[in-house]
C-alpha cells in the first residue's frame, strides 16, 4: 500500500516539490482567500478533495481519452467535482461559502489541477494518482494555512474568528496592522515563505 | 457615461491582478520580457471581450432561475444556475481554440512566442473569474458585460507589461540569492499592488 515510492509521491509535494512555492502553481487562490484562517482552511480541504478525486477519475479513464481533446475532458471532470463541492459548501457552511465567493468556482482553473492531471494522472495507475493528489493538495493547503495564520493574526489579532491577542496589549498601545488584510501583503507574505524555504534549501535557488 | 465609469473602474480600481489576483500563474511565468508579455496581454484581453458577452447571454437566457421562460410557461420555474461553472468553462475552452486558430493564421510569430500559454488561456483564472464576477454583479446588458471584459483585459495587460518592464531591468541588480527569480517577482507585484491601491479613493 505505502511502498517507498508511494511515500515519496505523497510527501515530496509537502516541501521539496511544493506546488505553490516551488512549482509556482495555483497562486491566485493562495493570495485571495487567505485574509482569514477559516476560509483558507475550507479552501485547502476543497482543493485536496477535488484534486484527489479528479486524479483518480482521469487515471481510471486515461487509456480511453483521445489525446486531442484531453484538456476538455479534464476540464469537464474537474468542473463536475467542483460543482459538487460548491453545492456541499453552500448547504453546510453558507457563511464561508459567501466569503470565498467566486474562488470555489475558480478551483476549476487552478493550475495545480491541470498540472497534476497532465503530469501525473495521465501516465499512472489510480492508487499512486490518488496519493499524488492528496500530497499536492496538502502541500497547497499547508501554504494556505501558513499565510492565513499570519495574515489573520497580525491583521485582525484573531485566529479562526476568536481574539487571541489579549486586551492588555491593546491598552498598552498595540495596534492591528490593517495592511496585512489588504491584498498586496499576501504576495509579500508568500515571498517571505519562499525566502525562508530557499535559504534553508540551497538546491532550489535560481541562478 | 455609466459604461465609461465601469471601464475605468475595471482597469484601475478592480484590477484583475492587484485587487483579485486572477491570472497570477501566467502573470508570473510569462513576464520575463515585455514583448511576450504584451502578446499574452492582448490575447487575454481579446478572449475576455469575446467570451464575456457570450457568457452573459448564456446566463441571462438559459441559466438563471426563470431564464427559460421564453421557451414557454412550463419552463419558467427551471433553475439551471448550478450548471454555470461547467457552461462557462466550456464556452471559454472552445473560444480559446478559435482564437488559437486565428492567431496561428494571421501572426505566426506571435503564435510561436506565446507557445504553450495560448492553450493555457483556457485555464487562466482571469477569464473564468471575470465571467463569474459578471454573473454576481447582474449587469444590465450584453454591451455592459463587454465593456467590463474589455476594461478587465486592459487592466491585466497594463499590469503584465509593467511587471515585465521592471523584471527586465532587474536582471542587473544584486538580489539576495534565495529571493532571486520568483521571490522578488512576488514582492514587486505586492509593491505594485500597493501603488494601485492609491486609486481606491477615486469616486466614479
Amino acid at each position: 500500500m505505502l511502498s517507498k515510492k508511494n511515500k515519496g509521491i505523497l510527501f515530496n509535494p509537502l516541501s521539496k516539490n511544493n506546488p505553490v512555492v516551488v512549482q509556482v502553481l495555483g497562486i491566485c487562490s493562495v493570495l485571495a482567500v487567505t485574509a482569514k484562517l477559516e476560509p483558507a482552511l475550507v479552501m485547502g480541504i476543497s482543493v485536496i478533495a477535488v484534486l484527489a478525486f479528479s486524479n483518480v477519475i482521469i487515471s481510471l479513464i486515461r487509456n480511453t481519452i483521445p489525446n486531442n481533446i484531453r484538456i476538455i475532458v479534464q476540464l469537464v471532470v474537474v468542473a463536475a467535482l467542483v460543482i459538487i463541492v460548491d453545492q456541499i459548501l453552500k448547504a453546510y457552511t453558507y457563511e464561508v461559502s459567501k466569503a470565498l465567493s467566486v474562488f470555489i468556482g475558480l478551483i476549476i482553473t487552478n493550475c495545480i489541477l491541470m498540472g497534476r492531471l497532465e503530469a501525473f494522472a495521465l501516465s499512472n495507475k489510480p492508487w499512486p494518482a490518488f496519493l499524488d493528489g492528496v500530497g499536492n493538495g496538502l502541500g497547497y493547503a499547508i501554504i494556505l494555512v501558513i499565510v492565513g495564520f499570519f495574515r489573520e493574526l497580525l491583521g485582525s489579532g484573531s485566529l479562526m474568528g476568536c481574539k487571541v491577542i489579549p486586551q492588555s496589549f491593546y491598552d498598552m498601545g498595540y495596534m492591528d496592522n490593517g495592511l496585512m488584510i489588504l491584498p498586496p501583503m499576501a504576495l509579500i507574505t508568500v515571498a517571505c515563505i519562499i525566502w525562508v524555504q530557499r535559504s534553508r534549501d540551497k538546491d532550489l535557488q535560481e541562478k | 457615461m455609466e459604461n465609461l465609469n465601469l471601464f475605468i473602474r475595471s482597469i484601475f480600481i478592480d484590477n484583475m491582478i492587484f485587487a483579485y489576483f486572477l491570472g497570477m500563474c501566467s502573470f508570473l511565468a510569462v513576464s520575463k520580457n515585455v514583448k511576450t508579455a504584451f502578446g499574452l496581454g492582448i490575447a487575454v484581453t481579446f478572449m475576455l471581450i469575446v467570451s464575456l458577452p457570450v457568457n452573459y447571454l448564456l446566463d441571462t437566457y438559459v441559466l438563471q432561475p426563470g431564464a427559460l421562460a421564453w421557451l414557454g410557461e412550463e419552463y419558467a420555474s427551471v433553475d439551471l444556475s448550478f450548471l454555470a461553472l461547467i457552461m462557462f468553462i466550456a464556452v471559454i475552452a472552445s473560444m480559446t481554440q478559435l482564437v488559437e486558430m486565428v492567431v496561428e493564421k494571421f501572426s505566426p510569430s506571435l503564435y510561436a512566442s506565446l507557445g504553450i500559454f495560448l492553450p493555457l488561456i483556457a485555464v487562466n483564472c482571469a477569464i473564468l473569474g471575470c465571467s463569474l464576477f459578471m454573473q454576481q454583479r447582474d449587469f444590465g446588458s450584453a454591451w455592459t458585460a463587454t465593456v467590463y471584459g474589455a476594461g478587465s483585459g486592459i487592466g491585466w495587460l497594463l499590469a503584465i507589461v509593467g511587471i515585465a518592464a521592471i523584471r527586465e531591468k532587474l536582471a542587473y541588480s544584486n538580489i539576495p540569492k534565495p529571493l532571486r527569480g520568483i521571490g522578488i517577482a512576488f514582492i514587486i507585484t505586492g509593491l505594485m499592488g500597493i501603488a494601485f491601491m492609491s486609486f481606491l479613493g477615486i469616486k466614479l
